[in-house]
């Protein structure tokens, strides 16, 4: 079934050999001139000569960033909705490893390959964000800990995190490099990883809301509460479901030949599963985003511009795709799923941007409005991730069956 | 810098102004010694921007021409190449000049925010900025909450610019350049708490030349610059609704919270596992 006859199979490894293998796999694939590759490339390459600029002449050279608005869409949606997308793989990983849910086991390689993948592109755009990236080994190597800082605490858990998925994805590693050894430590350290995984998401989900605290005076009153951390939490779990739905989706009609027969069979109930979960946390987060309205005593901006807005976000994308989830669990409807995790994404990317972007100096007299540019560069780090993971999935047992000496999954 | 040397200084710079009462107060504190501040007094200000022109100078950045008066037309904001600008306000009550800067504040949101600690508050009071710390994050610029710090957006080699109080100058026992050039004592430095008694008494003296307020004194738990005014605070640009809570004390629970949750969480999650390990037979493979 796989493409290569060499990937998977158990075997020791000469250093000359393990370089050829490598080299192999590294060469791409199938048809070239694909409807995906002929959009995808000229957006890397515009992405790329930006990108050039944008460290020649500095980030105003391609941003519409300002003095007042200091962080535009490479926060707002690469970094901040990004990571809330990627939750899905500590959501998954909780249920199978912790609560037992043995169902979503077929999902997990690929749930956590994404997560890992989109927090490599999307966290590592900030890098671009950063004026002197050079300096962010100031935080890292511990010449200057900034530990009164929720960013300090943000930025050292998205690499301990990243860390933590990689471990739990490298079982899959192991299996196409075909390393039996390799891969029975590294399986014997995904519980580890798993927990020490949830736990540091939990902290950078919710942190990612905090750092938005100290902005109180600058975030509409509608958005800004004590409690964005908590509401970030709990959104990024099912920011991440819709998005494992979204995208599992999406890659099963992609990689069909790749999906193992367990992965065929499972599928439509799998969705269902998730859609239920969505269903009821979208709820609890809906009857929380009440309360502190409610709590908070602004409900009188209701009537503003900025609380139809606000209704927009919080009735349109939270309470209907909250209730065509529970619709569609009722009905069995699998078609209903894929749309209301779509509208549950655009409701996360319109949570985070409020908080991030809009409604941040919402007061502005000229609000930030991002430049094509920095859509485009959006738009470029985002074909690189899919190259990256269709480059994953093809190869490595991702989608696909393990290979037959690896232990039963 | 030789701390002891510094306070010295401060402590002369200060006498000037010393009241007895203040002096009385500072023996009894614990503390060993205050923040430094200015006291800005918009109803002596004339607009004469001498300390825009002195700040360019001492801090190399360009220096304005104060002849100009058409910049009066917009309100200004500091810039990455002009840290201090004074605004013109036409009120009920006549004209009011106003200068702006960083604030210094007490609990300073953007040395909170530095995750490299390249802003730092000192212990003597200035707000300092470090360009071999920096990573241009920009956490500083979203977390003041007077929007100070200003970034270089057009450089290749980005900066933070923003008032660093004259560091230096204080360090020499100096007042800072603005402070210095002000013809009319609109400025005047000294330590936090003689300028706190000396704005008081500026203003209940005078109560009708001055709004009865000293911005600076409680907002945001207390800033280093401190203002009086003829003329309420929001006519001349101040944000009045920024309250007396410190900024960085918003985010001070979550971050208590952090370490509860390190520490509980895997021994949370782990107990739920081997309860649900044990009731799942037979053991599945764990990868
Ligand atoms: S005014 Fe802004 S830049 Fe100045 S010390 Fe306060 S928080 Fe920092
Ligand atoms: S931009 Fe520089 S000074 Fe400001 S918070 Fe980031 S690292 Fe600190």
């Amino acid at each position: 079934m796989t493409t290569s006859v060499q990937s998977g199979t158990p075997r020791e490894w000469d250093i000359r050999e393990f370089v050829k293998f490598v080299i192999k796999e590294a060469k791409p694939r199938g048809k070239f001139l694909t409807p995906f590759n002929m959009i995808s490339i000229p957006i890397i390459l515009v992405g790329a000569i930006l990108v050039v600029i944008r460290f020649v002449f500095g980030i105003g050279s391609i941003t519409n960033l300002s003095q007042s608005t200091p962080w535009g869409i490479w926060i707002g949606f690469d970094v901040v909705t990004g990571v809330a997308f990627a939750g899905g793989a500590y959501v998954v990983t909780f249920l199978v490893y912790i609560l037992g849910a043995k169902q979503y086991h077929s999902i997990v390689r690929v749930t956590v390959l994404n997560g890992f993948l989109a927090y490599m592109f999307y966290a590592g755009a900030l890098m671009l964000d950063l004026g002197r990236p050079w300096k962010i080994i100031n935080p890292i190597i511990g010449n200057s800990f900034g530990v009164s800082s929720v960013l300090f605490l943000v930025a050292w858990h998205f690499l301990l995190y990243m860390a933590a998925e990689f471990i739990e994805f490298s079982p899959a590693i192991a299996e196409w490099l075909g390393w039996p050894r390799l891969r029975k430590i590294v399986g014997g350290l995904t519980i580890a990883s798993v927990i020490f995984g949830i736990t540091l998401s939990t902290l950078h989900q919710s942190g990612l809301g905090a750092l938005f605290l100290m902005a109180k005076s600058k975030i509409h009153p509608l958005w800004f509460t004590e409690f964005i951390p908590v509401l970030f939490f709990i959104s990024s779990i099912f920011a991440g479901l819709s998005m494992v739905i979204f995208e599992g989706s999406i890659s099963h009609k992609v990689f069909r030949s790749r999906v193992s027969h367990e992965g065929h069979a499972d599928h439509d109930a799998i969705l269902l599963g998730l859609a239920k979960i969505c269903a009821g946390v979208m709820f609890v987060y809906f009857f929380l985003k009440v309360l502190v309205l409610v709590h908070s005593q602004q409900t009188h901006l209701l009537a503003t511009a900025w609380g139809v807005w606000f209704m927009v976000e919080v009735l349109g994308f939270v309470l209907v795709p909250g209730y065509l989830f529970f619709r569609a669990v009722r009905a069995g409807d699998v078609g209903l799923v894929k749309v209301a995790s779509a509208l549950a994404l655009v409701g996360i990317i319109l949570n985070r941007l409020n908080i991030s972007v809009i409604a941040y100096e919402w007061y502005a007299a000229n609000p930030y409005i991002p430049s094509w540019m920095e859509i485009e560069v959006t738009a470029a780090v985002i074909c690189v991730e899919i190259w990256a993971f269709r480059w994953v999935v093809t190869r490595m047992p991702v989608l696909s069956d393990p290979p037959s000496w690896a232990p039963e999954r | 810098m030789d701390r002891r040397n510094f306070l010295k200084n401060l402590s002369m710079a200060g006498t000037a102004t010393a009241a007895a009462t203040s002096l009385n107060i500072a023996a009894e504190s614990p503390k060993p010694h205050e923040f430094v501040s200015v006291l800005v007094d918009a109803k002596r200000c004339i607009g004469c921007r001498e300390c825009e022109a002195a700040c360019a100078t001492q801090n190399g950045l360009p220096v304005p021409d104060t002849k100009d008066k058409s910049v009066f037309e917009d309100i200004r904001e500091p810039t990455p190449t002009q840290w201090t600008v004074v605004n013109r306000f036409e009120t009920e009550n006549g004209t009011v000049f106003v200068k702006k800067q960083c604030m210094h504040c007490n609990q300073a949101a953007c040395s909170t925010a530095c995750l490299t600690e390249a802003m730092k508050k000192t212990e003597e009071g200035p707000v300092i900025w470090r360009e071999g710390k920096c990573m241009g994050c920009r956490y500083c610029m979203v977390s003041c909450p007077f929007t100070i710090p200003k970034f270089e957006y057009h450089s290749a080699n980005p900066k933070i610019q923003k008032c660093i109080f004259c560091y230096e100058r204080l360090a020499e026992g100096e007042v800072p350049a603005c402070v210095q050039s002000c013809p009319v004592d609109a400025l005047q430095f000294g330590q936090r708490r003689e300028m706190v008694q000396e704005a008081r008494n500026r203003v209940s003296d005078n109560p009708h030349s001055y709004v009865q307020h000293i911005y600076g004194e409680d907002e945001v738990g207390g800033t280093g610059w401190l203002y009086v005014s003829p003329v309420p605070f929001d006519e001349i640009g101040f944000r009045t609704d920024l309250g007396g809570e410190p900024i960085p004390e918003l985010t001070q629970s979550f971050l208590y919270a952090v370490p509860v949750v390190f520490l509980l969480w895997p021994v949370f999650l782990n107990a739920i596992r081997a309860k649900e390990e044990s009731s799942a037979l037979p053991p599945r493979d764990q990868s």
